[in-house]
């Protein structure tokens, strides 16, 4: 029996600056295995001396067998520590861990996506995968909103968002330089018109942008059993042990990230 | 299951053949009256006499810090811990046993864990019934003053012998130096007697009031209850009650690295969901920030969600987080009946 909390070793392919401070890292495992991961999962990334931290992937599964990417902000000191790494870099990498977002069920349905700042993250694994399987989904909404335009997330796919779905921005706070939507995410809603009955909506986002975000939704009348969400907590062991991202008595890198949000909304602690 | 009697005047030359060929821990006498499990090096060490531990069991089956990898990182080997001495305890009482019971049921669950599950295949437990408890236990509440799992032997004090209940191969193994007879009829009526009489132990002023079947629904119903904040007021988030609970295994995991700068070891230590920092994300939100969610979280897990994680109520009723609490706060008892409306 293997242990549960041995890294596979891989490597920092390439690294390539996103915003000041996040970073897109392609790694590939040492032994040219798969990750074998589901758009919405999440990895244990290993900076050995430094430490071990939970980090949504970004790729869709579709775009490379052999490598995976994540797009990771510069917060804590095993984020610093791979901000600090040059390509060819070695880490650990365990999972991938947790729930996806359920693409099968969703084929046939119109794809709302409402990411938030680094929401995106996470989202553009399923966004990417939807957009490589067009033909299996219907109309594809991307809603995304940024803090500032310095802020804003893979600008160079958003030409392909524009082209293949129907992609809409907005940031909290302008610059000299921005001519977009201006306001928070929610202000994109009065711009789209929706299928209700054939639309899923997957959400992505601050924890504070859920609510209003659900509200929105609400009022363009999206069942509850339609919305999907991934939520953040403290995912330290990645296995259901060590009780961090508990929310209430469920174990979220276990029955999550990627929940219904009908079979939670009872749930005190989740949002 | 199988059973013998042993004399307390033969009880010494067997636990000091033990000690001979075991790794022996036992439950030894303390300062100012107190009790723990430590390394037993005679037979006179041990107090099958005691009323509580200070700290439960666990800490040799879950070590407040063990190694979970080694690693070199000049030339990225990283290795699995894998060095669990046999141990042999001495003197674990019932409500411990379900404590352990719970944990092996936790770490077993789905994803094993091979760090406690190597550990516990290492250790063998001779479990005892109590004669005493401390003043703050409520074990004859709880369901957990009798325990038929997990133990290897396990001892009864019936005047002049034990009478012991063989679980395990390797406990009627560990027998083997043991000058012990079968139990007569009469030894087994005196087991009977004492074993009903472990029901009277706690003060009578421990009692849970309600039938504790009904604990978790209480619990749910009162998601909101004012007991919550009240309690929570005097909180000093210290952890004491996760640090002494037999069935806190919450645990952090660190990087513990050599002064070379190449060899290091990922560990794990023991956590608590009281702490503030439990619940805290890498970009600083937190998300049980309130001390009264903590408080109420914590509460939670015993009483309602470890029941249907693994069909157990987490409170073993062994009293340590309501005697470790400073301010007084941590009563299990008086949350319970107060909760159920039946406080007096």
């Amino acid at each position: 029996m293997e242990s549960l909390y041995l890294p596979r070793p891989a490597r920092l392919n390439k690294i390539l600056p996103l915003t000041a401070t996040e970073k897109l890292f392609e790694v590939s495992f040492d032994d040219g295995k798969s990750l074998g991961h589901q758009p919405g999962q999440f990895v244990e990334v290993s900076v050995f001396g430094v430490g071990e931290a939970p980090i949504s992937v970004s790729s869709s599964p579709t775009r490379s067998k052999r490598s995976f990417e994540l797009a990771i902000r510069l917060v804590g000191n095993v984020t610093s520590a791979l901000h600090n790494m040059k390509e060819g870099s070695r880490i650990g990498i365990r999972g991938p861990f947790g729930t996806h977002f359920p693409y099968k069920e969703l084929e046939g349905r119109d794809l709302l996506f409402v990411a938030g700042g680094i929401g995106l993250v996470p989202a553009r694994s399923f966004i990417n995968y939807a957009i490589d399987n067009s033909k299996k989904y219907g109309k594809i909404t991307i809603l995304f909103g940024s803090k500032s335009p310095s802020e804003r997330l893979f600008t160079n796919e958003m030409s392909e968002w524009r082209e293949k779905a129907e992609f809409l921005e907005t940031v909290d706070k302008a610059d000299e330089t921005w001519r977009g939507n201006v306001g928070v995410i929610t202000t994109l809603f009065s711009k789209i018109s929706i299928n209700a009955r054939k639309t899923a909506c997957i959400i992505v986002g601050p924890p504070i942008m859920y609510k209003f975000v659900l509200m929105e939704c609400k009022k363009k009348e999206i069942p509850d059993s339609n919305i999907f969400m991934s939520l953040e907590r403290r995912m330290k062991c990645g296995v259901g042990k060590c009780g961090h991202c508990q929310m209430d008595g469920v174990y979220i890198c276990q029955k999550g990230p990627v929940f219904r949000y009908s079979e939670i909304k009872e749930i005190a602690e989740a949002l | 299951m199988k059973s013998r009697v042993i004399l307390k005047v033969e009880f010494p030359h067997w636990i000091a053949s033990l000690i001979k060929t075991e790794n022996v821990i036992g439950i030894k006498a303390k300062e100012a009256g107190k009790f723990h499990f430590g390394k037993l090096r005679s037979s006179g060490e041990l107090r099958l006499d005691y009323d509580v531990a200070v700290l439960p069991p666990k800490k040799y089956l879950q070590p407040p810090k063990e190694d979970l990898l080694s690693y070199n990182i000049a030339s990225f080997k990283v290795t699995p811990s894998a060095d669990f001495q046999p141990i042999t305890i001495i003197g674990v009482h019932p409500y411990d046993m379900h404590g352990i019971n719970q944990m092996d049921a936790v770490f077993s669950d789905e994803n094993k864990d091979t760090n406690y599950l190597g550990r516990r295949k290492n250790v063998k437990i001779i479990g005892v019934d109590p004669v005493k408890a401390s003043a703050w236990s409520f074990w004859h509440d709880m369901g957990t003053a009798y325990v038929d799992k997990g133990f290897d032997l396990w001892l009864t004090d019936i005047g002049d012998r034990y009478f012991i209940e063989i679980g395990t191969k390797s406990g009627e193994n560990l027998l083997k130096p043991a000058k012990t007879e079968s139990a007569s009829k009469i030894d087994i009526e005196r087991h009977k007697k004492a074993r009903s009489g472990l029901k009277n132990i706690c003060s009578p002023s421990r009692r849970i009031k309600t039938d504790i079947k009904k604990i978790p629904d209480i619990f749910r119903a009162n998601h909101d209850h004012g007991l919550w904040e009240k309690r929570a007021k005097t909180c000093y988030s210290c952890g004491s009650c996760n640090l002494v609970c037999p069935t806190c295994y919450c645990f952090d995991v660190r990087e513990d690295m050599e002064l070379n700068l190449t060899g290091g070891r990922r560990v794990r230590v023991w956590d608590g969901c009281m702490l503030e920092e439990f619940a805290r994300v890498g970009s600083g939100e937190n998300f049980r920030k309130e001390r009264s969610a903590r408080f109420r979280h914590r509460f939670f897990r015993k009483m309602v969600y470890m029941k249907e994680k693994i069909g157990a109520l987490a409170c073993v009723g062994c009293g340590r987080c309501a005697s470790a609490c400073l301010p007084d706060i941590a009563d299990p008892v008086t949350a319970i009946n107060e909760l159920s409306g039946l406080e007096d």
